[in-house]
């Protein structure tokens, strides 16, 4: 492809039409698996309640989010009055950019990263944070009362969770050595004894939990507390404004999970690397695969807990960050410390 | 500095934890509940003065639409009313059919209950297994009176026909497979007796499914347990009835207190809560669900083994069978004068009150003599219950004001009338 590309371009044009091409590679699969993620979460949820969920458009419902896509482009994007138009225009790009600006460092197969940066976790971090802005411009430019109480939770919530999620990567990297995601991943090199889950298993579950209310999903989807403030800070976008809101949200779950995946689950590594049989069995199996059956687990425990839980009030997802999270990582960084001193075995071997 | 200014929001009507069109205007301190005003009438239908205009057997189908998820309860409030001036003595047969209903549709409105509250606490799917359940009572309702809601069953002497003893079929058809429609039809080979049997038996287990997914929930027991507490003296004071009385721990039910119908001869036991508080309310719903299942099955158990009238032998109020109309003179005539004037009551008041799921569902009637009520109070549970919110949710969160409006278990219909 490169080779093709340089016959119509040359010098620093051609890398950035290249650049521009892999960042294609990466954004469209990701918008059609967002699509399709909508769908699973819609049929996931819809046998979980006894029902059968979407599946008239389309042999089992395949087209839905497509039928989704354009009744929402097809419509108008009503803007509330007093509110500030290019705000409340700006916000949901806000939300919508960094969820995908973020994968530009994940490595989806040894060597197979966009950026392959040293500091690929900072800069995952700091756009995760990013989102948040979108979120708080929306709610205060949409001149909504309801609005304003969601993004004010949410503001809320992402700070104190950000802390323990924050923490709880101090730990990988602590165990790693490393902020380059692709070295974490080939730290955990070996079959799945040898993943960061096991020594890390309270840095992973505090990681998790905070990843869930990083993207407002339920339980903690406080901020659009649909029984509450309605739709929180998105209650007064309709039509494509919405829309983008809504891949955002689901943009920035399948990067939850496969974060989730490369800190502690290893990646792209097949968890039978190193055993005598299975090894054989499953070596046809690339890499990317694996990181997407890893990922896909992850989604699907998102929707399991969103059709099975009951939501947090506000001031108890703050105590639950605050009071467990934060105070678990703390205690498990010293322990972990430790196990890295004395050198446990298979995790921490010189 | 600004001086600190509360926040004033508009809480419904189209709002979707406001179970219909109530409207709340809450004065927030941040997300804490300083005040709120519920707005009540964008439901009036002027139920009560309608009913002036109607003969006494028109007002029926009435009673339904007020509070629209306890129909046949309500119609059972009104008739009694009916029953008591007129001073008639109903069947006994047309007594347990009564009573089985009545706690028919207790299950459904604690099941719509359980699922609204579930569903504004976000636990979604608990509202679908709910509805699961619903459906096979709303078939109970159909195979007996005709509609799958508005029943207009009960009529001032009995109820209007007796029983089925043969339960409606779903066909064969060319969306489902044949297998599919004789799993449906599994349970409706017998009569409408057995299919209600049939369900009070796997109903428990049911309760038991709802019961893992909320009781012991950590997250259901912090969004509840505390919350909207309400003292034993206040719930009084205030007028509570029914499972907002007992949750405080006031072993209040008319079906025991003053017993109706065939209540005294029902072995069942009134559940109520120690801390008065959502938690305790919502359990004891959960409970009087199992002890309606047990009534229904008392019921049932009557039914299948006697026969007997459902109407009271008396043409001054219930119409003749229509096969004596061709023989009979005074039949026609009877025939006629019911259905062109309907029957008259005795000059006088009446106040009946029945143990809707709700609470006290009372009817004062005020007869000039005439085919119609001269006056028609209706005591609604519900009324009472939203008049004390306020009360209830002061200095609670946002959030806390939702589950505590649903643990009142309100229905505009009968609030607004």
């Amino acid at each position: 492809m490169y080779d093709i590309l340089s016959n119509f371009f040359t010098g620093d044009l051609l890398h950035v039409v290249w650049i521009g091409f892999l960042s294609g590679c990466i954004i469209i699969p990701l918008l059609l698996s967002v699509a399709y993620l909508s769908y699973a979460e819609r049929k996931v949820i819809g046998y979980i309640q006894g029902r059968i969920g979407p599946n008239r458009v389309g042999i089992y419902g395949l087209l839905q989010p497509f039928a989704d896509l354009f009744k929402l482009v097809g419509k108008e994007i009503i803007n509330p009055t007093r509110s500030n138009t290019f705000l409340f225009i700006v916000a949901p790009v806000l939300t919508l950019a960094p969820a995908i600006i973020a994968w530009a460092v994940i490595p989806f197969d040894l060597g197979m990263a966009l950026a392959d940066i040293n500091a690929g976790v900072l800069f995952i971090f700091a756009m995760s944070s990013f989102g948040v802005y979108g979120v708080l411009i929306a709610g205060w430019a949409s001149n909504s009362k309801y609005a304003l109480l969601g993004a004010m939770r949410s503001a809320a919530q992402t700070i104190s969770y950000e802390i323990a999620m924050g923490f709880s990567l101090v730990g990988v990297l602590m165990a790693s050595g490393s902020m380059n995601l692709q070295k974490i991943v080939l730290a955990q090199d070996g079959c799945l004894i040898n993943w960061f889950v096991w020594p890390l298993m309270p840095l992973f579950l505090v990681f998790w939990i905070a990843g869930i209310a990083e993207t407002n999903r339920a339980p903690f989807d406080v901020a659009e507390g649909e029984s509450e403030i309605v739709a929180g800070f998105h209650v007064e976008y309709s039509g494509t404004a919405f829309a983008v809101f809504f891949l955002a949200e689901y943009a920035n779950m399948i990067l939850i999970g496969v974060l989730t995946s490369i800190f502690f689950l290893g990646g792209w590594l097949s968890p039978f690397k190193g055993l005598p049989i299975l090894e054989d069995l499953f070596i046809f199996v690339p890499g990317t695969i694996w990181l997407f059956v890893k990922t896909g687990l992850f989604l699907f425990v998102y929707l399991w807990i969103r059709a099975t839980f009951p939501r947090y009030r506000y001031d108890q997802i703050m105590r639950l960050g605050w009071k467990v999270l934060i105070p678990t990582t703390l205690v498990w960084i010293i322990v972990l410390g430790f196990m890295i001193k004395f050198e446990i075995s298979p995790w921490f071997r010189v | 500095m600004n001086k600190k200014i509360n926040q004033t929001i508009n809480f419904g009507p189209q709002h979707p934890a406001a179970h219909g069109v109530l409207r709340i205007v809450m004065e927030l301190d941040g997300e804490v509940v300083v005040k709120t005003d519920p707005h009540i009438g964008l439901l009036h239908r002027a139920t009560e003065k309608l009913a002036e205009t109607k003969i006494y057997n028109q007002n029926i189908g009435y009673m339904d639409r007020l509070d629209y998820v306890s129909m046949m309860c309500n119609e059972h409030g009104y008739v009694l009313a009916i029953e008591k001036l007129l001073n008639v003595k109903i069947p006994i047969r047309a007594q347990y059919i009564r009573v089985m209903f009545d706690e028919i549709t207790r299950i459904l409105n604690h099941l719509l209950w359980l699922g609204a509250t579930a569903i504004d606490i976000g636990a979604m799917t608990v509202f679908l297994y709910c509805f699961r359940e619903r459906e096979e009572l709303f078939d109970c309702y159909e195979a007996a009176s005709g509609a799958r809601m508005h029943a207009n069953y009960y009529r001032a002497g009995g109820v209007v026909r007796d029983l089925p003893n043969e339960m409606p079929k779903y066909k064969y058809n060319k969306w489902q497979s044949k297998k599919m429609i004789d799993s449906l039809n599994k349970n409706r080979q017998g009569s409408l007796l057995d299919f209600i049997w049939d369900f009070t038996e796997r109903f428990p287990q049911k309760v038991d499914e709802y019961e893992t997914l909320l009781t012991d929930n950590r997250i259901w027991k912090i969004r509840n347990v505390n919350i909207g507490v309400i003292e034993p003296d206040r719930a009084i004071a205030l007028g509570f009835t029914g499972p907002m009385l007992r949750g405080s721990g006031v072993a209040w039910d008319l079906r025991r207190k003053q017993p109706y119908a065939i209540y005294k001869k029902l072995n069942f036991k009134i559940p109520v809560g120690t801390n008065g508080d959502c938690y305790d309310r919502y359990l004891v719903r959960v409970e009087e669900m199992r002890q309606s299942n047990i009534i229904i099955r008392q019921c049932v158990e009557w039914l299948k083994k006697n026969s007997g009238p459902v109407m009271v032998d008396n043409s001054k109020i219930v119409p003749p069978k229509k096969d004596k109309l061709k023989s009979n003179m005074e039949a026609l005539i009877h025939h006629f004068k019911l259905f062109s004037e309907g029957y008259t009551l005795p000059v006088g008041e009446v106040y009946a009150a029945v143990e809707a799921p709700k609470g006290e569902f009372g009817i004062y009637l005020v007869s000039d003599g005439s085919n119609k009520p001269y006056r028609l109070k209706i005591r609604a549970p519900g009324f009472a219950h939203l008049a004390g919110f306020d009360e209830m949710v002061r200095g609670h969160m946002l959030a806390d004001a939702v589950s505590i409006l649903a643990s009142q278990d309100i229905v505009l219909g009968e609030i607004d009338r």
